[in-house]
């Protein structure tokens, strides 16, 4: 106790030693890590469970409201009656058929050859596979770069794995009039080369962005390259959304363009590709070289994952890597239907003063409330950010669940992005009427 | 600015003075990329696996297989179908409660409120987790750091010890020993601590004793009296206790399992692992969960939402119809918690018999579903296989090359320091279908014909 004084100092300390004394009577020391410090919060706990407690229209956390496909659907059932096989752990580090095929897949679109043993990882969920990348490769002292507005995972994960988040915003373009489309959204390159120091390990980029819907162009890209590459470090691309681009919008794999394979980590989901979110399919995919350390993180962690979603999965990659391209292809259906969904929900928000920042990809919009005057009358929420207290009065006033845009920023910048709430628009259409029904009302009675 | 983040500054900046960083890009760039590449510390030595070098053998159809615990015998086909129904429901393919989808652990705290006699509070002090394995990770991650020493009773469970070390802890290893001189009739119940050995290994840095009942892999089932023992202990030291209990409901005749959190003192301070996998045959499907106070469980929780946030729903839905269905059959001959044990005894004597007519000596298991056996009597020459590893991983290599049949070798889970006292053991598993355990017994069987 007292070499954590002298240590750490007397503020820390105290509070450990008051720590100490709430738990029960039991461990005069501390009973948690230093590793949970600063981590325990998290919204999706507290607004799911607001979202449910007031039933509300849910266009909050991200997952669909519709089916997944049936063809995925079928290949699960056939999974289950597969033999005993399917229900016994598999490979570790994925289950053949899966690394297979997303091998085959992948490399087809990345333009090399992918080995599916050396150069893949199976996770529950591109969660875990995040977890696993900064478990794996980020130490105490390390600086990660994460470009703002982020999912909020990144942070929470970089400190846990002792690292030091370092933060760089996507801001509107200057002089080009409002910015109404996540296109206008873009990095500074002075700004983003000035974060870069001797101690960033890595980069963590999102494209499809997820709130913004920001999808990363090739120039834009390859800045981001040129200073991996000049200062040897790391890039963790999270690719979830990748399938989900509109107008004409093209997903870009920073992993594909030179001298980016051997230092890129790509992360994929199954459940965001295939509507499927409750499965927790996810994978990491990069140069060998590194991912035998994400594999010693997941093998001294969970170590297997589930069988038969694997094997469904496979099943429908193989299915997608047979009309690749085609009408048939859901990879092409689902980003046609969801453009409509986009284009409603935009329409239906400008109609009633909110105003919408067009997505060019993924699951989300985001939507500046400056223009809306309520009074935010509730004691609860007095000392929250301006869009906390804006979506908890949107829940409880009027039955509509969303997501506060400033928990996707850090801790140091939230002040200035008080301003936008988050909707997703992956829903059925009668969701979306329902949100339309109660934004309608509301802007009526105003 | 937040403590942690000042910490983290002064110790990079002393870092950076220390390490002899180059400045000039150009020439260090191959240095540069050797050391940026690098594993992080916490995982350094912790890439080799035993499971890794033994389970490509699974893939030969030509070996029979009774080394990795799963059964090849099918689960209960109502668990299967509650899968196949929880799928074609819309709602239960997306996300669900980080913590544990409601109907789950909403079962977990029926029946194990039943076993434990109290009240669990399904939201509090239920977490559900990816297996039995991650419910370990989950809770090594949140309460034990560097500066800890945590006790482990060998031999142990192999993943044990890389996880003790990945949380920057000190594994302090005690092992069984075989209290019995005797060659024939031994069972697990022979392998006992030396309560003086084990008192010594307390000192003020350790944070928790890990304890597995029943055992893997000797099948162990601790008393109540070495459970007391223990506990005693765990309050004088002011101790955690972590308890792996995967195996909980395989308990054969005469034996009784005892769950720790449920002595004087022991809640407040222990976490209990449960696993899906082995209650219902279904590894594959990996979910298991911790039981264990608010106060705890608390912190396990803020691991699994920075780590893999939720476990897959269609899963945790059938599970939790399954224990429902269970819970309203316990005590009965029905519930297949208590049927599998019954069908497993069988084979588990089954298996003693046959090994034993080779002149091996089994240990006879009273819980779980694996099995040692002393291979000494055979007197198996292995001299020419060289001595750089242990005589159990040379036995089983020759074992599986020689006579097309696999199991684990025992030093797998101990320590440097207990190889010798265990390097005569191998590990077999028995919940496999009568055909496999058929082929086992025609290998044995022709064992001494060469």
């Amino acid at each position: 106790m007292w070499r954590r004084v002298a240590v750490y100092g007397p503020s820390l300390s105290v509070r450990l030693a008051i720590a100490g004394f709430h738990e029960k009577g039991i461990m005069s020391r501390r009973l948690h890590a230093r590793r949970l410090e600063g981590i325990d919060k998290n919204i999706w706990v507290e607004f799911t469970q607001l979202a449910a407690d007031y039933k509300a229209v849910n266009l909050g956390q991200g997952f669909p409201d519709f089916s997944p496909p049936s063809f995925i659907q079928e290949a699960f059932c056939n999974a289950l009656t597969g033999g005993f096989r399917m229900h016994q752990y598999t490979r570790a580090f994925g289950h053949p058929n899966l690394v297979k095929i997303l091998a085959k897949f992948f490399s087809r679109i990345v333009g090399r050859e992918i080995d599916p043993m050396e150069d893949i990882l199976v996770s529950v969920g591109a969660y875990q596979a995040l977890f696993c990348t900064f478990q794996a490769l980020v130490d105490e002292g390390d600086e990660v770069i994460i470009v703002e507005p982020f999912f909020d995972c990144y942070q929470p994960m970089v400190m846990m794995a002792g690292g030091m988040p370092v933060y760089v915003p996507l801001k509107p373009r200057e002089g080009r009039g409002p910015a109404l489309t996540s296109a206008d959204w873009v990095l500074s390159p002075e700004e983003l080369a000035s974060k870069f120091t001797s101690r960033t390990k890595a980069i963590v980029i999102n494209t499809p962005n997820n709130p913004l819907g920001k999808v990363y162009q090739w120039e834009e890209l390859q800045v981001i390259a040129d200073l991996c590459i000049k200062h040897d470090v790391i890039c963790i691309s999270d690719e979830v959304y990748e399938w989900l681009t509109y107008d004409g919008a093209k997903h870009v794999k920073i992993a594909s363009l030179p001298g980016m394979w051997e230092r890129t980590v790509t992360i994929g989901s199954a459940g965001k590709t295939f509507s499927a979110t409750g499965w927790k399919v996810g994978w990491a995919i990069g140069s060998g070289h590194i991912m035998k350390h994400l594999k010693t993180v997941h093998q001294n962690s969970v170590y297997h994952c589930a069988t038969a979603a694997q094997e469904a999965i496979s099943v429908g990659f193989q299915r997608e890597y047979d009309v690749f391209g085609t009408e048939d292809s859901y990879f092409h259906q689902l980003p046609i239907t969801l453009h409509e969904k986009r284009k409603r929900l935009a329409d239906c928000l400008k109609s009633v003063g909110l105003k919408p920042i067009l997505p060019q990809g993924g699951y989300f919009m985001i939507a500046d409330i400056s223009n809306i005057n309520v009074d935010l009358n509730d004691p609860t929420t007095k000392e929250e950010p301006y869009d906390y207290r804006f979506v908890k009065w949107l829940i409880k006033e009027k039955g509509l669940a969303t997501i506060p845009v400033s928990a996707f920023y850090s801790p140091e910048h939230r002040d200035q992005f008080q301003k936008y709430i988050r909707f997703c628009f992956v829903k059925e259409d009668s969701t979306l009427q329902a949100a339309e029904n109660i934004l309608k009302q509301w802007s009526e009675n105003k | 600015m937040h403590p942690i983040h000042l910490l983290r500054i002064v110790s990079s900046v002393r870092r950076l003075l220390q390490t002899n960083r180059c400045r000039s890009f150009s020439s260090c760039q191959h240095n540069m990329a050797s050391i940026k590449h690098k594993n992080a510390r916490r995982i350094e030595g912790l890439d080799k696996n035993v499971w890794v070098a033994f389970t490509s053998v699974a893939a030969d159809p030509s070996i029979v297989n009774l080394g990795q615990g799963y059964p090849d015998i099918p689960p209960p086909s109502y668990v299967k179908e509650g899968l196949a129904q929880a799928a074609m429901v819309d709602r239960l393919n997306q996300y669900t409660r980080g913590f544990g989808h409601p109907t789950l652990v909403k079962a977990l705290s029926k029946v194990y409120g039943k076993v434990y006699d109290r009240q669990l509070d399904p939201f509090k002090e239920i977490l559900v987790t990816v297996g039995g394995y991650g419910s370990l990770f989950s809770t090594m991650q949140a309460l034990v750091e560097e500066g800890d020493e945590v006790i482990i009773i060998e031999p142990f469970f192999d993943c044990y010890v890389p996880m003790v070390k990945m949380a920057g802890a000190k594994p302090v290893l005690i092992p069984l020993r075989l209290k019995s001189t005797a060659t024939t009739g031994i069972s697990s119940a022979d392998w006992v601590l030396d309560q003086e050995e084990l008192a010594s290994k307390f000192n003020s840095k350790t944070k928790a004793i890990i304890i597995n009942t029943p055992n893997n892999p000797i099948g162990k089932i601790f008393s109540r009296s070495e459970l007391q023992a223990i506990a005693d202990l765990c309050i004088k030291h002011d101790t955690l206790c972590f308890s792996d209990e995967v195996y909980e409901w395989l308990i054969y005749k005469g034996h009784e399992h005892v769950k720790i959190a449920t002595l004087p003192g022991m809640w407040d301070r222990t976490i209990t692992v449960g696993s899906a996998g082995k209650t219902f045959s279904v590894t594959g499907w990996k979910l298991g969960w911790s039981i264990g106070p608010e106060h705890l469980i608390r912190h396990l929780q803020t691991v699994m939402q920075n780590s893999l946030y939720t476990c897959p729903t269609p899963l945790q839905e059938a599970v939790g119809r399954g224990l429902l269905r269970d819970f309203e059959l316990m005590g009965q001959p029905d519930c297949y918690f208590s049927a599998l044990a019954l069908e497993l005894e069988g084979k588990r004597d089954r298996m003693a018999a046959m090994l034993a007519q080779t002149g091996m000596t089994p240990v006879v298991p009273e819980g779980g579903y694996f099995m040692i056996v002393d291979v000494t009597a055979l007197n198996q020459d292995l001299t020419h296989m060289g001595d750089d590893e242990p005589y159990d991983y040379k036995f089983v290599k020759w074992m599986i090359k020689e006579k097309k049949l696999a199991a684990i070798p025992v030093t797998a889970f101990v320590g440097e320091d207990s190889v010798k006292q265990f390097e005569k053991y191998i590990r077999l598993c028995f919940i496999k279908q009568e055909s496999t355990l058929d082929a086992a017994e025609a290998i044995l069987k022709n064992w001494n014909k060469g």
